[in-house]
């Protein structure tokens, strides 16, 4: 069956979509990328997007069930690389992507998943050093 | 209004959805419209062969290059025989879904175009045309 690849880098799982999608592929992923953080622990999700040349609701509805999934699973996710004329049409859609973090490329991507990592970490230590606080 | 072209394309699986997204992609390059109007045409009849395809049962799209005096544009007609809309304008609003979709799907698709019709008749089917002019 045909699937999207899922690559593990460090605690982040990294996936690019360069395929136009039929639905059933994008829940395919959806469901792959669940289990996935499951298998890994990983702490955050990358989906590139930018091959990508339309956004319409029903993906638009997955990667916000992705957001969300992993957001449960202690993991966060960011869409990176959507082109100018699909953020448009996305809006004029009536589709703001609540919930998805975004960021310009996968670079900015990695940074903005590594940060709120290194937060979260930061924040569990003091939490850990100081009991009482 | 002329028709100077015209195809016919099944809907009947999403992986039809996928091929007619490509064809609509194809024709309104070939009629030189701008990278966003053809990103907008391209998610319209997305949603709409969607809605064909799980709520319709399967159809067809016909894709047709059409001119009206000056004005050249895409007039892309989507049908089925399947069980109608009972209540078009309810379908239209956004947040509406009788399915997976998060219910923008038509009322959605209706502002990405410049024209939007729908003739749907309980037990016999629904017709969607969209046109959308360079």
């Amino acid at each position: 069956m045909e699937r999207i690849p899922i690559l593990k880098m460090g605690r982040f799982l990294l996936v690019t979509i360069q395929v136009d999608m039929h639905d059933r592929l994008a829940l395919q992923l959806q469901d792959d990328l669940t289990n996935r953080i499951v298998k890994e622990g990983a702490r955050g999700v990358l989906i590139d997007i930018s091959s990508l040349e339309i956004v319409d609701s029903f993906i638009g509805r997955v990667l916000g069930n992705i957001a969300a999934m992993s957001r449960v699973l202690d993991a966060r996710t960011v869409v990176t690389g959507m082109q100018p004329a699909v953020a448009i049409t996305l809006v004029e859609l009536g589709l703001s992507l609540p919930g998805v973090r975004t960021a310009l490329n996968v670079e900015r991507g990695m940074e903005l998943l590594q940060a709120s990592f290194d937060e979260e970490a930061l924040a569990t230590q003091e939490a850990d050093a100081d009991p009482q606080g | 209004m002329l028709i100077r072209k015209d195809e016919s394309r099944p809907l009947r699986t999403e992986d039809d959805v996928v091929f007619s997204r490509q064809a609509v992609r194809s024709w309104a390059v070939e009629l030189g419209f701008s990278l966003v109007d053809q990103t907008k045409l391209v998610t319209a009849a997305s949603e709409i062969a969607r809605n064909t395809v799980v709520y319709g049962g399967g159809g067809t799209v016909r894709m047709e290059q059409v001119e009206d005096g000056i004005r050249r544009g895409l007039r892309l007609v989507f049908e089925d025989r399947g069980p109608g809309i009972p209540d078009v304008e309810r379908a239209l609003q956004d947040g509406f879904t009788s399915g997976g979709g998060l219910g923008l799907g038509l009322g959605g698709a209706r502002r990405l175009v410049n024209e939007f019709h729908i003739d749907s008749r309980l037990g016999e089917g629904t017709r969607i045309t969209v046109v959308k002019w360079k």
